[in-house]
């Protein structure tokens, strides 16, 4: 067990790596001048003052020496030259263009947002898919099986930012049972943070559950053909604990599994939703940094901070896996 | 439709010159480890399931040897390994005097038509999505067998050859029952007219009424085409009634191999005196009464940490100190009669000394005698012409005895 | 031991002795009573005919053994005794009474108390027939704590006495083990410990060794005999294997498509067959102790359609005995299932003039000749007590 997680951390350390590499590579290789962003930020950009600043920021040094210098950043202080000099503290992931913050303090602010948005929604969205996906299960057949199984269909059909643009117009602006849909820090009390975020989640999870509604509802009623719950029903046993002891915890094996894989598109999904309920989060952060002029440092770090993210559920999900099935070993 | 009982073709090939005489396939102390990973951060071999370790025996060319044993001895691996499924780890396979155990896969290629498989599950063993005009005919366009606008008469033919009605070529596998999928299966391994099938349980997925319409066709196929089979199955009865000659296998060994008729009625190791014992009998049962039952206690040990000498040992009931110390060489002690047991007899007759010390060259503890020789050539296959008897061995035992 | 057996009835019959409303049922009562039993599955395709007018009983101690192909109806009928098969897609008709109460249309909750505890279900592979992510111990503690009321700890005690009675070593180690950790034969041993833990009156074993090594299959055979000496329970031993049948069950019951087609005591009925399918299954099988080379006698086709039975005897488009049926009987007319000429309790459905004859002097000779011309054991046996036609 011990040395699967090792091995784990070490190979998705790899894969971090190798994302950052990648994101480098796409801005430093791209078509436009590096400099250019940093360089169109404040008044006219003369050719002068490009090559100013392409010298200041070392855009002239090779890919690989310029990668280095911030991948020592993560573990060392250091200095970074816009023009001005920037003092960065480690772990430092570069100053923001825009801001002219360190990237870093501004990633300590946003992650709380981020982080209550998705486990909120993602907790929403398992809980209500596998319930609603069990039940429909258990009375498959029936006009109320068919029924989910078409609205899940139908909501699955409608792009999500569709669907959160309309709840917050109607139910936040225009009707008003949501007015307030903004993160409230949890050190502000619980009340106020879970109340911002209740219409977030909420879209977040009914949307996304329809799909885990559907899966579980196909692994129940494979799961509900095995020898195993026929056992125990000729045990005895009551329908209801068939279902839920017997059944679920086999059922549940396979959706975690799309869990785990399903979770970058966990975190698009947050993006919109901080973006349409104006949430002021990691992925908000991330969009406006895209626009031009393309905030590097700030792309750079959230596309880190999303595949730090990414392994860690993964690693999170085969090691629940292991508890679930005890035939699974981590070796 | 009604099956039908194959009426073989006599055009397909020639009824084939009688020459059961010769050895098809000599398979020389054949062995296949598979690695078992370790759990640390790097990840080693740890150690090996020894799925086959040591096995001899030859196939003559148009005959039939049946492998038996029980589930994990290593029968399904071997036959596995004939037909260069898996790889083997060591030991040599002569299939007409060439060795396929070293060819590379390339050199492989051209022998794959000579042996052929039929598998176990006549479900999972076809593609669902192809007629069984490409299912049997495949194997006729891979190797070129035919010319291409050849290939559908010969596939009609070879669905007649196994019982089915030729015109059913368009059809797909789900429309057939499990009888007729392994006639497919059948007339897919025929397709190439080999000289040795590897048949894994080719009965045990059917229902009773239908394995009996296989067997006869096996039986058929083997005769008409002169065919050898290494039929790989654990109902004995079945076994019996389709090879002359059976080898049991336990825990990736060979423990006895004789003709049938030695086989069931005087088996001389204790495994195949247990494993037969316990097969129920619907004759003797009827009539009144079972036949003595000899049971076996516990599990077959691990294949991974098999136990020292004779792997039977742990469950046997006439194991001694030597049994632990010295592995039991596969001794001949008939005309088509070999057993690797130090204590081998008929059940009631065996003596308290090993009658297998003259080879061994040790004494009943299992420690060697200075001065007397080990045989050197005791994993051959086959048998050879001149052998020492049981009796022979054990007067020659009981000279090395107490030394 | 047989002689006193109830064996199943046709319409026609009186019906097996039941107890009926009110009645206390005393030891030689039956304690299963499956009475015109049918069976039916609507599917897209039309209705699934799985079991037809089945009647059957089982006393207390009795061993009753079922064979039959696949789709032979052997496990929809013994399934439909513990009403397992999904009410909404099954028709059920007949009745089955197990101790007194009947079983056909009875509700959940009555349903719940006679499952586990009184009639108690073995399967196939235990591999697959216990829960993976349970360990064994929890499985038979659960099965335990249904029916009574007792603590997690007395519960763990009993279910360790019960793998220690069924023979698993180290028992109180190996009841914290998952089942895969277990190799099949004591996956089936536990499965038999589970089964078992509430003193079930009837046992129904559907294919218990089939999946198992031969060498094993002897060892669970010869733990469901003692364990039956031991509780008195009845068994119902569903198998396609003769020789599990001739080594284990006082009586047969043969099943083909859905109906049965033989019943009678075991040796009877394995040594004066009178139904060509039984024939067929008796020359189909090689013999493990006689050396052949001569061909086996299959049964000619494959099982029919339960969709679309053929109409008449179930048996007659594969029966080669059927030219010697005069008229076209056996295609029009359900033969009935009447009394042997062997023995009593003995009954076949055929329409042959004659079956015991033409099994003495055609079938006989073909696939047992050793047998063929002495007296027959089981005519020996029922001698005493032989039956005309």
């Amino acid at each position: 067990m011990i040395g699967f997680i090792v091995r784990r951390l070490m190979s998705s350390a790899l894969v971090v790596v190798l994302t950052s590499m990648f994101v480098f590579a796409l801005f430093f290789l791209g078509p436009s001048d590096p400099a250019r962003p940093l360089c169109d930020l404040n008044g006219r950009c003369t050719p002068e003052r490009l090559a100013v600043l392409t010298e200041a920021m070392g855009f002239d040094e090779p890919v690989t020496e310029q990668y280095a210098i911030w991948a020592k950043g993560l573990v060392s202080d250091r200095t970074v030259d816009m023009g001005a000099k920037y003092d960065c503290d480690a772990p430092c992931l570069g100053i923001s263009y825009g801001s002219r913050e360190e990237v870093s303090t501004e990633l300590k602010d946003k992650y709380p947002a981020t982080i209550s948005l998705a486990i909120g929604g993602a907790i929403l969205y398992l809980v209500i898919g596998v319930t609603l996906g069990t039940l429909a299960a258990k009375v498959r057949g029936t006009l109320a099986d068919r029924g989910l199984v078409t609205v899940s269909l139908v909501i699955s059909s409608i792009p999500y930012y569709v669907v959160a643009l309309l709840a917050w117009i109607y139910l936040s602006l225009e009707w008003g049972i949501f007015p307030d849909t903004s993160y409230h820090a949890l050190t502000d009390g619980i009340g106020p943070w879970a109340y911002g975020l209740l219409l977030p989640w909420l879209v977040l999870g009914l949307t996304n559950s329809t799909s885990y509604a559907r899966f579980s509802r196909g692994q129940m009623v494979e799961t509900l053909g095995e020898d195993y719950i026929r056992t125990a029903t000729a045990k005895g046993l009551k329908n209801n604990r068939v279902i839920f002891k017997h059944g679920l915890r086999a059922a549940i094996v396979p959706v975690i599994t799309i869990f785990g894989l399903d979770f970058a598109y966990l975190l698009v999904g947050t993006v919109f939703t901080e973006q349409i309920f104006d949430i002021d989060g990691i992925g908000r952060w991330g969009i406006r940094a895209l626009r031009a002029p393309v905030d590097f440092p700030v792309v750079a770090a959230t596309v880190l901070v999303g595949a730090i993210i990414i392994v860690i559920a993964n690693l999170l999900v085969d090691i629940l896996y292991s508890v679930i099935d005890p035939r699974v070993r981590l070796t | 439709m009604t099956e039908t009982q194959a009426q073989p073709h006599t055009n397909l090939r020639g009824t084939g010159a009688d020459n059961k005489g010769d050895t098809l396939l000599e398979v020389i102390d054949l062995k296949k480890h598979f690695p078992v990973k370790s759990s640390g951060i790097i990840r080693r071999t740890v150690a090996h399931v020894q799925a086959v370790d040591g096995v001899s025996f030859a196939v003559p060319r148009g005959g039939s040897l049946g492998l038996v044993g029980e589930s994990g001895c290593g029968k399904s691996t071997t036959g596995r390994l004939i037909t260069r499924l898996y790889d083997p780890t060591a030991g040599r396979m002569m299939f007409e005097g060439q060795d396929i155990a070293a060819l590379s896969r390339r050199q492989m290629l051209p022998l794959r038509s000579e042996i052929q498989m039929i598998f176990q599950d006549p479900y999972s063993s076809l593609n669902p999505r192809h007629t069984v005009g490409t299912i049997v005919g495949t194997p006729l366009r891979v190797h070129k067998v035919v010319p291409d606008d050849k290939v559908l008469d010969r596939v009609r033919e070879l669905l007649e050859v196994v019982g089915l009605n030729p015109e059913h070529y368009n059809r797909y596998p789900n429309e057939f029952s499990g009888g007729q999928r392994q006639r497919i299966g059948i007339a897919r391994a025929l397709a190439l007219q080999p000289k040795l099938l590897v048949a894994d349980e080719p009965v045990s997925a059917l229902d009773v009424s239908i394995q009996a319409q296989v067997v006869n066709l096996l039986q058929d196929v083997q005769r008409e085409f002169n065919i050898a089979f290494l039929f790989i199955a654990h109902d004995l009865a079945v076994v019996r009634h389709f090879c002359p000659e059976v080898a049991v296998m336990y825990l990736g060994k060979i423990v006895e191999i004789a003709d049938r008729e030695t086989l069931y009625s005087r088996p001389h190791h204790p495994y195949t005196q247990a494993l037969l014992s316990a097969v129920p009998d619907v004759k003797q049962a009827a009539i009144g009464g079972r036949r003595e039952r000899i049971p076996l206690e516990g599990d077959v040990p691990s294949p991974v940490n098999p136990p020292s000498g004779c792997r039977f040992r742990t469950r046997c009931w006439m194991a001694q100190d030597i049994c632990a110390k010295q592995v039991p060489p596969l001794l001949q002690i008939g005309p088509r009669h070999k057993v690797a047991c130090h204590f081998a007899g008929e059940r009631g007759s065996t003596g308290a000394v090993p009658v297998t010390l003259d080879v061994l060259g040790c004494n009943s503890h299992g420690d060697p005698v200075p001065g007397a020789t080990r045989a050197a050539d005791l994993e051959t296959p086959g048998y050879s012409p001149d052998f020492d008897d049981l009796e022979t061995h054990r007067r020659k035992s009981a000279e090395l005895a107490d030394r | 031991m047989t002689s006193e057996s109830f064996l199943g009835t046709s319409g026609s019959h009186p019906a097996p002795q039941q107890a009926g409303p009110g009645a206390v049922p005393t030891a030689e009562d039956p304690f299963l009573v499956v009475d015109h039993l049918s069976v039916r599955f609507p599917t897209h395709d039309g209705l699934v005919q799985a079991v037809s007018d089945l009647s059957y009983t089982v006393r207390r101690g009795q061993t009753l053994g079922i064979v039959g192909e696949s789709g032979s109806g052997k496990s929809v009928s013994s399934m439909a005794v513990l009403s397992l098969h999904n009410p909404k897609s099954t028709r059920l008709e007949g009745s089955i009474t197990v101790g007194g109460q009947e079983v056909v249309g009875a509700d959940d909750a009555t349903m719940r108390k006679l499952r586990g505890k009184e009639v108690a279900m073995i399967f196939q592979d235990p591999l697959t027939a216990l829960h993976p992510f349970y360990t064994v111990g929890q499985q038979i503690t659960e099965a335990y704590r249904i029916h009574a009321d007792v603590s997690k700890s007395t519960a763990k005690k009993r279910a360790i006495e019960m793998l220690d009675r069924v023979g698993i070593p180290q028992a109180r180690s190996r009841v914290d083990d998952y089942p895969h950790q277990f190799s099949g034969g004591m996956r089936q041993r536990a499965m038999i410990a589970m089964s078992l833990v509430n003193d079930p009156k009837l046992l129904i074993a559907d294919e218990p060794t089939t999946a198992l090594d031969v060498t094993v299959q002897a060892q669970i055979l010869d733990l469901l005999q003692d364990l039956q000496r031991e509780f008195n329970s009845a068994i119902i031993i569903i198998t396609h294997d003769l020789g599990v049948i001739a080594e284990m069950a006082d009586d047969v019951l043969v099943m083909y498509a859905g109906r049965a087609v033989e019943t009678g005591p075991t040796k009877l009925l394995l040594t004066a067959p009178e139904m060509p399918y039984t024939w067929g299954l008796l020359s189909s099988v090689p013999d493990v102790a006689a050396d052949t080379d001569a061909r086996l006698i299959p049964i000619p086709g494959n099982p029919p359609s339960l969709l679309n039975p053929p109409s008449g005897c179930p048996f007659n488009p594969r029966c080669v005995y059927k030219p010697k049926v005069p008229g076209e009987l056996c295609v029009t007319t359900l033969p009935e299932l009447l009394p042997a000429k062997v023995g009593r309790d003995h009954r076949r459905r055929c329409h042959l003039p004659d079956p015991h004859e033409t099994y003495r002097l055609e079938v006989l000779p073909e696939i047992a000749p050793e047998l063929a011309g002495q007296e027959l054991a089981g005519q020996e046996l029922a001698g005493q007590e032989k039956v005309g036609p």
